[in-house]
């Protein structure tokens, strides 16, 4: 009951177990600031938008030292009379490390924003920028802030 | 002559029970390691709630041999959630982020399109002919956790089987010669 072995083992045990309780309670605080402004429309079966997006942001604070990365991506939201959702991302960035975290970026959209039928016309939509923040160890955890009052045009251009 | 016949009957005796116990012990580790398996599977609702990274389509965020703890509930999938999924006729799972989603009215019927992380395009390639999203029986689970490094061991014994062997004769060795 006293050898060194079992003394080791109990530490080691200890030890883990208290490594493992502060991997999971780390959290932080987060801000961010995201701008966007938007361009032409091209119809082809289904419609298809194209956009040139202006981001800003600042995720600093997201990084600790449990941090590996944080994967911040930018989605429109709507709704059609056959869909209750729509999630369409448009852009996405792997930030490694925290002096890449605080950026300002203009770009067309990476990813094609299609619809799953005609809806896009004048249609209403919230724009979203999600942050997922993936850990050295433990546990993965995300959010987002959503911006609404955004609108596609009318008609086709 | 008798009291060789005693000796021997007292020989046998010993060693059975001390055969059956052993046996026993062996069973009880093997049915604790089953139960605890089944409970995981029940809690986090998918039936692989632990998964080893094979691919390099997630990186810098997952690695080759990293352990994915898995969780599926009946929330629909949302775009960025990290899925675990299978695609018909392949039967090694996948691990990449939605990235696009749509969800019907009424029936919640989602329909889902992936993308590996460091990969350039996204997962229709992956997918079965005339295939184009991913649905909500394809998903095994969403990805919510993970340690490093510790799925190497899986790795190891899946590439080469005779490391799997070797370690479970040492393990039946270890059991049957131990004096507790």
């Amino acid at each position: 009951m006293h050898s060194f072995g079992y003394r080791a083992n109990a530490l080691l045990t200890f030890a883990v177990t208290i490594l493992a309780f502060m991997c999971a309670i780390c959290h932080s605080l987060i801000t961010s600031i995201l701008n966007i402004n938007w361009f032409q429309k091209q119809p082809h079966g289904n419609d298809e938008v194209s956009l040139t997006l202006n981001i800003t942001a600042d995720l600093q604070s997201l990084f600790t030292w449990n941090t590996k990365q944080v994967f911040a991506f930018v989605a429109p939201e709507y709704k059609t009379s056959k869909n209750s959702l729509n999630q369409v991302s448009l852009w996405d960035a792997i930030i490694p490390e925290k002096e890449h975290a605080k950026f300002w970026i203009q770009i067309s959209n990476k990813y094609r924003f299609i619809d799953q039928g005609h809806n896009l016309r004048g249609k209403d939509f919230n724009l979203t920028l999600h942050w997922h923040v993936m850990p050295k160890t433990g546990k993965m955890f995300a959010d987002k802030i959503v911006m609404s009052g955004y609108r596609l045009p009318d008609a086709y251009r | 002559m008798g009291w060789i016949g005693e000796t021997v009957d007292s020989i046998k005796s010993i060693k059975i029970r001390q055969l059956l116990t052993q046996a026993i012990t062996l069973g009880m580790i093997v049915t604790s390691a089953l139960i605890i398996w089944k409970t995981l599977m029940c809690v986090t609702g998918t039936e692989s709630p632990v998964v080893v990274v094979l691919s390099e389509s997630m990186e810098p965020g997952f690695q080759r041999g990293d352990v994915l703890f898995l969780h599926m509930t009946k929330e629909p999938i949302r775009a960025g959630e990290i899925v675990v999924f299978n695609v018909d006729g392949r039967d090694i799972p996948i691990v990449h982020r939605a990235i696009k989603v749509h969800e019907r009215q009424n029936t919640g019927h989602v329909d889902v399109l992936t993308k590996g992380d460091n990969n350039d395009v996204d997962d229709i390639g992956l997918y079965a002919d005339g295939q184009f999203w991913l649905h909500r029986q394809h998903i095994m689970g969403r990805a919510i956790g993970f340690l490093p490094y510790v799925g190497w061991m899986t790795i190891i014994m899946s590439e080469k089987p005779i490391v799997k062997y070797i370690l479970i004769g040492a393990l039946g060795l270890l059991v049957i010669t131990s004096k507790d």
